[in-house]
């Protein structure tokens, strides 16, 4: 029992002192998963929005694949992002294995399809009639496009919290195309497994607190939205 | 009629989609200020036939002229859609203030924001909302949801403006304040309106033409009295109301009226059919009295009848009393009526309409 109360001890000590180390990998984790889901955000976006508004063939399809991209395996991303980016990899010229770079690209490639998910679940909410009344009130296309965005803004939200959350707590990706450089590529979930596996609970416990804070957040904010109702 | 005060017309209209043809309209004019209803029950093409005059659908065939112009072809869609405005059986608001959803369709048009705020001033007291100003969509009672849809539709000031069910999913004393309030703003603005609704009593109050659609066509058009009275078949006669139509066929024709015979009895009819004709005879309830069983020499007068009660319905403010004689019969009493005649179900009664009262349709003869 010692082991777990002392850790937490010591974890709390951390994190109210600033301890440097703790404050740089969180804000390194906030730049690389924040920016990630950035990208996300406009791929996910634009194509949930494209196929919640659009009638094609081969639309069922596409859903169900956007629906399996939800839950793609991060280690599996974390596979293919290396062998392309290896040094004799199709991309390998680009020289970005083990660097921030190669995180971002791999955590936005499992962040994009929750996001598109999501959007095209946010926007085939919108009550059909919607789009009719929009452009009743003499809406240009890319005017009823943007107001649908508009109403579809809390769900869109959700999309980009989920996104976030499915990155900022992936290890597998991380830990193979960043390779968890002190200083460089380590980030709070990588730092965690490394230090459990050192047995370094302390800091280990600190990481993990501040995991928990970030996910605790990002539900807060997601169940506010779901409670919301729309208008008539 | 002259062509210049046809402000929409359709030509050839038809809308297919998946394979049925859910609208077919040789030929629709509405004419400037008039408001025209679109009747009909559930299914009937009202507001398919709507949404393609709004062009919202894109017909299949046909075209639609605005002040004579072709849509799509002589007036782009954008700038047609700029002059109309839809209200639906929905109020379909944004996620946003009362005044911005009464604002929207200012502000895709661009208008500055002094003269978007002196509209929806204007629109909100309009429909009695103006303490509603800066309250979310989302706390809205389904009236005060309708009222902003409606403010929302008139100010953009719209050359026509297509309602579909607006009333449909309110509660009977909302609905009626509701039907007031527009009633008056389409008067003071004199907007050229087309509703579609399913209910008889909304279209009678608001139209001066109306339209009955039945499996995408329309059956009848022209003013209230004469679809409500004189339908041109028995499909348009059960929707407007009319509960008794009986089967006969023509057996003398007088001078200006015909004796009908309906199972073995003589109904005299206004009318002019030659003698053989099938026809089928249309008595509105309301032109049904009712008195107890009358003296012998009484019986002897033209459409008197004797029969017995079968059913009492209460509806409201009338009974609706069905009656056997000798053929199926439908009155509509007052409460104090069926008091003082002691009527009940079995009980004898004395049925008596007037050969005016009565609408014949012609079923071919034989």
């Amino acid at each position: 029992m010692d082991i777990i109360l002392d850790g937490i001890r010591k974890a709390f000590y951390l994190l109210f002192t600033f301890d440097a180390e703790v404050l740089g990998i969180t804000w390194f984790s906030l730049k690389v998963s924040g920016t990630a889901t950035f990208i996300s955000l406009f791929i996910g976006m634009s194509v949930g929005t494209a196929v919640a508004l659009t009638q094609f063939p081969g639309r069922r399809f596409v859903v169900s694949l956007i629906n399996t991209g939800m839950a793609l395996p991060p280690v599996v991303v974390g596979l293919f992002v290396t062998i392309f980016l290896w040094r004799n990899g199709p991309l390998g010229f680009m020289e970005i294995l083990y660097t921030p770079a190669a995180m971002i690209i791999a955590q936005a490639i499992i962040a994009t399809p929750i996001v598109t998910g999501i959007s095209l679940a946010a926007m085939q909410q919108l009550p059909k009639k919607l789009r009719l009344q929009i452009l009743a009130l003499g809406a240009t296309r890319l005017q009823m496009v943007r107001i649908l965005i508009r109403e579809a803004r809390l769900p869109l939200l959700a999309a980009v919290m989920a996104g976030f959350g499915g990155v900022i707590s992936e290890v597998g990706a991380s830990i193979m195309v960043g390779g968890n450089i002190k200083g460089y590529t380590r980030v709070l979930t990588t730092a965690t497994v490394m230090e459990t596996s050192r047995g370094n609970f302390d800091i280990a416990i600190a990481l993990g607190i501040v995991l928990l804070i970030f996910a605790y957040m990002i539900n807060l904010v997601l169940t506010q939205i779901q409670q919301r109702e729309r208008p008539r | 009629m002259t062509i210049e005060n046809v402000i929409l017309e359709a030509r050839n209209l038809k809308v297919i989609r998946g394979g049925s043809l859910l609208v077919d309209v040789p030929s629709l004019q509405i004419r400037e200020g008039e408001t025209l209803s679109l009747i009909g029950p559930n299914g009937a093409g009202k507001t398919t036939l709507l949404q393609a005059l709004s062009y919202l659908m894109r017909p299949s065939a046909g075209d639609i002229l605005f002040r004579g112009e072709k849509v799509s072809a002589g007036y782009a869609t954008l700038d047609y859609r700029r002059k109309l405005a839809m209200v639906f059986q929905e109020p379909l608001l944004f996620d946003t203030t009362v005044s911005e959803n009464v604002a929207s369709g200012l502000k895709i048009r661009g208008l500055g924001s002094g003269m978007i705020k002196q509209v929806v001033t204007k629109q909100l007291n309009r429909f009695g909302i103006g303490h509603l100003w800066d309250r979310s969509a989302r706390t809205l009672s389904g009236g005060e949801a309708q009222r902003t849809s409606l403010a929302r539709a008139f100010a953009i000031k719209p050359e026509i403006l297509f309602l579909d069910e607006p009333f449909a999913s309110l509660d009977p004393p909302t609905r009626e304040a509701i039907i007031v309030d527009l009633g008056k703003a389409i008067a003071e603005t004199g907007t050229t309106t087309a509703i579609a609704t399913h209910d008889r009593n909304e279209a009678l109050r608001l139209s001066d033409r109306i339209a009955m659609m039945d499996e995408g066509k329309i059956v009848q058009i022209g003013s209230p009295s004469d679809v409500m009275n004189r339908p041109v078949s028995e499909g348009v006669a059960a929707f407007v109301g009319i509960e008794t139509i009986l089967q006969g066929r023509v057996r003398e024709r007088k001078r200006g009226s015909v004796i009908v015979d309906v199972n073995g009895k003589e109904i005299e009819a206004v009318g002019d059919f030659e003698a053989g004709a099938n026809v089928a005879l249309c008595i509105r309830p309301e032109n049904v009295t009712l008195s107890l069983p009358p003296a012998a020499s009484a019986t002897s007068a033209r459409n008197v009848f004797r029969g017995r009660i079968n059913r009492i319905t209460p509806l409201g403010l009338v009974v609706k009393i069905e009656m056997a004689c000798g053929f199926p019969l439908v009155a509509y009493v007052t409460e104090n009526a069926v008091e003082d005649l002691g009527l009940r179900e079995g009980k004898d009664v004395t049925a008596q309409f007037k050969a005016t009262a009565i609408h014949i349709i012609r079923k071919g003869s034989t």
